[in-house]
């Protein structure tokens, strides 16, 4: 699969690992301080971190030999973000609200 | 053309048996299986998409609720089952490297970790709901969420109406995640037996990157669940 790296992926792979349980730490830890409106921002920027990293290295997004996987992992994620976008677009702008 | 079905008899005998035969080499079927699988994938992002949808704008409406319906849930073991779920991923890898390497110990002992590790994230979920049912703050005829403080405002209650919603999508997506665990825990059964009966081999092992690509996928569920679910408001 990963010729570039053939020798052995394992060292990233547990490079990951460890990422993925520092950021686990981390995020407990940033919701115990007062960040006032940045509680949620900061925790969701930690779990899209952690899920790229597993995208891209342990679902091997990065090494796909295939750009059609890439697009459909892109164009997936474009179809999340008009859903949830569009959404609260129109929920955060209601004058009733 | 006697040339011809030389070659093409010569390939038949070559190609190797798991090669199926509309694919011109084992790369191209790899990579259909593959892009089948994200194709997949992309539908159960729209899946959870729409439940990430609707809790976003119940949260908006109802934060202090959300706030404090949240803070009954135990976060160490939410915590806890965020790590379970990352060492298993990291299992799965190996079994594909062990596959990919032809480490026939490493590949059966990697999928029975990583089925190990699902059932311990099953087994906290269990704890988890069992509490949950203890307080009373499973959705139904039976529900009740009086004189829960709104975190960080003193003398305010949260709305048990609007709690109860929350615990609705708590009890909703944890329940359709613990239930994508249990279908990834069939898969990997299924996997491991394949394994012991020794049919993966460095030239095809398809089935293992396939099912770790679900398992992966429902790792990445969890962590996005667990900050929302777990920790609004925590400070407070």
């Amino acid at each position: 699969m990963s010729e570039h790296s053939s020798s052995s992926p394992l060292k990233m792979y547990f490079a990951v690992f460890f990422a993925l349980l520092a950021g686990t730490g981390l995020t407990v830890f940033a919701a115990t301080l007062d960040l006032g409106p940045f509680n949620a921002p900061v925790a969701l920027t930690i779990a899209t971190v952690k899920a790229t990293l597993v995208a891209l290295f342990f679902m091997h997004v990065w090494h796909a030999s295939e750009k059609l996987t890439k697009l459909v992992v892109i164009g997936a994620l474009f179809f999340l973000l008009l859903l949830l976008g569009l959404t609260m677009t129109d929920y955060a702008t209601r004058p009733w609200s | 053309m006697p040339d011809s079905t030389a070659v093409g008899l010569h390939h038949e005998e070559q190609h190797h048996p798991e090669l199926l035969h509309h694919f011109a080499d084992p790369q191209q079927q790899r990579d259909a299986s593959s892009l089948g699988m994200w194709v997949f994938l992309a539908t159960e992002i729209m899946f959870f998409g729409g439940l990430f949808c609707a809790y976003l704008i119940y949260r908006r409406w109802y934060f202090g609720d959300f706030a404090a319906a949240s803070k009954s849930i135990d976060m160490a073991l939410g915590a806890t089952n965020t790590a379970v779920l990352i060492c298993s991923s990291l299992t799965v890898v190996l079994a594909v490297w062990a596959a990919q390497t032809a480490r026939r110990t490493l590949l059966l002992a990697s999928l029975a970790i990583t089925m190990l590790l699902g059932l311990t994230f099953l087994g906290i979920k269990g704890v988890e709901y069992k509490q949950k049912f203890d307080e009373h703050h499973v959705p139904g005829a039976s529900f009740s969420f009086d004189h829960e403080e709104i975190p960080g405002h003193p003398g305010q209650y949260a709305n048990p109406a609007h709690a109860q919603i929350f615990f609705s999508l708590y009890f909703v997506m944890t329940g359709l995640h613990a239930l994508h665990m249990i279908i990834g825990l069939g898969i990997f059964l299924w996997l491991f037996l394949a394994a012991w009966r020794g049919r993966f081999t460095p030239e095809y092992n398809t089935p293992i990157e396939i099912g770790g690509l679900y398992w992966h996928f429902v790792d990445i569920v969890w962590i996005y669940l667990f900050p929302l679910l777990y920790l609004i408001d925590r400070h407070a």
